[in-house]
């Protein structure tokens, strides 16, 4: 029993219908509420809920600063290659696109480690496209052995790795474990992904399970906000982190709420989710699972960024680059999408501290 | 009157341990503990920052401090060794706060697991005191493998919920001849007074200080409840009566036999 027999169950429902049924009584009854189930979710992502964000928000704040205090961890993303054998149709790496395909030697690993090391922060996370050709978990490898030595917390954003991959890359020093199934609605993803391995869509859904088996210490997912319809597309997310946490109670589990930004072709998201979408996601979400990580990366505007802070965000992006070698000269590259908050590492910082908080940039440390 | 806790050989002043997690800046740490006047310190090794000094969170501690590094972040015994290990060897000095939690949703302490831990590092000398789950058996397991103190929870940790476990702590602190430090769930200062009027050595508090409006001065209202419990406890106070007695309905036709006798 995988997550995957759990969706095929949760996708008998018609959510359209089910987010239009629910009243506002169901609304405060699930806000009252100190511990959740999926139907108060469901609740708190439907319209009639969107009248009380403001209260959705008081609670998200209290028990946000219950769980994780005044503090917010940040990374950087840095990217290793963009070759790519998939036809994604909503992203810059498109193996369809003629864009400049390159991967950093590991020389030029090291530069970029230690440009980002001296913004101060200390977890990174490394990025491919999936090309086994180019960028194959031994060129991983590499790259975790020169990044160790200026970070403390390694995570990997790539394609869906096999149990033992994972714990090859594990037993090499990477603790975390991105992967966002980009759209829940199955029908959705064979159309977006119409070539290359990642057309299966059960592989890619199952890989936090692998790596959970492979015994990581932390998995962030998510949905590609814009593909889909949010309001079922979160729902669905948010039993994914909550069968992850059941099922993995000792993995640090966290979701992360990225929405499309425009890329390098002509794609458009179908479904655009607005500000006010964003948040009522991240307040349910919050209420739910009141100890998962909550992610906000900069595809969003500094200064929206910076008023979710308060809302039940714990973990953030800063001084990112999309492109590859873009910590050290990016100006020749294309990224994989436009970056929307390019404060530097320093600004982000100063901002988060005058809201009263702590930007912490170590929140784990290398066992290995 | 001289009050000292004694924890593997070092004597401490005072019984209000702190923990740094949750605050908004290092600054505003440092002067909430000096407001507290808290001398055992608790710092997860995960989050010093060695590198560089103005993020490195020791820097802030005052210097006649007690450093407890914990293990936060340790799934099992093996990772809380390494941790502990570590941290020694990053110059954190020899005490060490078993924290090993295999549960994200509750973040209930793992008890075997923090059994095995203290028996390897007590035997590489660390002056080890568990955060675990209050019950007598694993307690005494703790104890027997050489522990310096036994830190049970009054609630699960960061719910500010208070001293939800009393019953079971009232049984640690009669049979373990170890101090009692209630770590984790005390969201009030009355229930930190509960705890040390009920007998316990000390008590740790974190996130009530830390998420409070104005910290140094729940700090402050902290120290004072700690020490108006131990106070208290060490007075002896009077049993608790369900009824008033003013006289004894029953037995009072006893006293005219003895007055008659006399």
């Amino acid at each position: 029993m995988t997550f995957y027999d759990e969706l095929v169950r949760l996708r008998n429902t018609d959510y359209a219908a089910e987010f239009e049924r629910v009243t506002p009584s169901q609304v405060s009854s699930a806000l009252a509420k100190t511990e959740l189930q999926p139907q108060d979710f469901l609740a708190l992502l439907s319209p009639k809920a969107s009248s009380l964000l403001e209260e959705m928000a008081q609670a998200a704040h209290r028990l946000t600063l219950q769980h994780f205090g005044r503090t917010i961890v940040l990374y950087t993303p840095l990217y290793l290659s963009n070759y790519c054998i998939n036809h994604c149709v909503y992203c810059g790496f498109n193996s369809a696109n003629p864009i400049l395909r390159r991967k950093l030697t590991l020389p030029e690993v090291e530069l970029e480690a230690k440009a980002i090391s001296q913004t101060g922060l200390q977890h990174v996370l490394i990025l491919t496209g999936e090309s086994r050709q180019h960028s194959p978990v031994s060129y991983i490898k590499e790259c975790v052995a020169v990044l160790r030595k200026y970070f403390s917390s390694i995570s990997i954003e790539i394609y869906p790795l096999s149990t033992e991959e994972y714990a090859e890359l594990i037993a090499a020093g990477v603790d975390g474990l991105t992967i966002y199934q980009e759209v829940y609605d199955e029908k959705t993803y064979s159309r977006l992904h119409p070539g290359g391995p990642k057309r299966d869509y059960r592989f890619r859904l199952e890989a936090p399970e692998r790596a959970g088996q492979a015994r990581i210490r932390a998995i962030n997912i998510g949905a590609l906000l814009g593909l889909g319809q949010w309001r079922s597309e979160i729902f669905l997310a948010g039993m994914h982190l909550a069968y992850l946490q059941e099922t993995f109670p000792e993995i640090e589990s966290s979701i992360s709420l990225p929405r499309m930004r425009p890329q390098f072709g002509d794609y458009r998201p179908e479904f655009p989710v607005s500000d006010r979408d964003l948040v009522q996601s991240i307040l349910a979400l919050r209420l739910f699972m009141p100890r998962a990580g909550i992610t906000i990366s900069t595809r969003e505007r500094a200064e929206l960024r910076d008023n979710l802070i308060q809302l039940g965000v714990t973990k953030m992006s800063a001084g990112s680059s999309t492109a590859i070698g873009g910590h050290t000269n990016a100006k020749d590259s294309i990224g994989q999408f436009e970056i929307s908050d390019k404060r530097p590492v320093d600004e982000v910082r100063q901002t988060i501290a005058n809201l009263g908080y702590k930007p912490v940039l170590k929140d784990w440390h290398d066992l290995n | 009157m001289e009050d000292k806790l004694n924890i593997g050989g070092r004597q401490v002043d005072s019984r209000l341990f702190m923990g740094t997690g949750k605050f908004a800046d290092y600054r505003l740490m440092s002067e909430v503990i000096k407001a507290s006047k808290a001398q055992v310190v608790t710092v997860a090794l995960r989050r010093v920052d060695f590198g560089a000094p103005e993020e490195n969170m020791l820097s802030y501690l005052p210097p006649d401090t007690i450093l407890m590094p914990n293990t936060s972040g340790a799934r099992n015994a093996a990772e809380a060794i390494r941790i502990a290990r570590i941290a020694r060897e990053a110059g954190c000095g020899n005490w060490v706060k078993i924290e090993v939690v295999s549960d994200q949703k509750y973040l209930l302490p793992d008890n075997f697991e923090t059994i095995k831990a203290i028996e390897v590092l007590v035997k590489e000398g660390f002056v080890v005191l568990p955060y675990m789950s209050p019950d007598l058996m694993a307690a005494k397991r703790m104890a027997e493998a050489g522990a310096a103190a036994i830190m049970p929870l009054g609630a699960p940790i960061g719910t500010n919920r208070g001293l939800k476990t009393r019953e079971l702590v009232q049984i640690l602190i009669s049979e373990i001849d170890l101090p009692i430090i209630v770590d984790a769930g005390i969201g009030r200062p009355s229930e930190a007074a509960e705890a040390m009027e009920l007998g316990a050595a000390a008590v740790l508090v974190n996130t009530a200080i830390a998420t409070a409006d104005n910290p140094v001065l729940m700090a402050e209202a902290f120290a004072q409840a700690v020490e108006a419990g131990r106070k208290a406890f060490l007075s002896g106070p009077g049993s608790t009566q369900r009824f008033a007695q003013a006289s004894s309905p029953l037995t009072g036709f006893l006293r005219n036999e003895e007055s008659a006798s006399t």
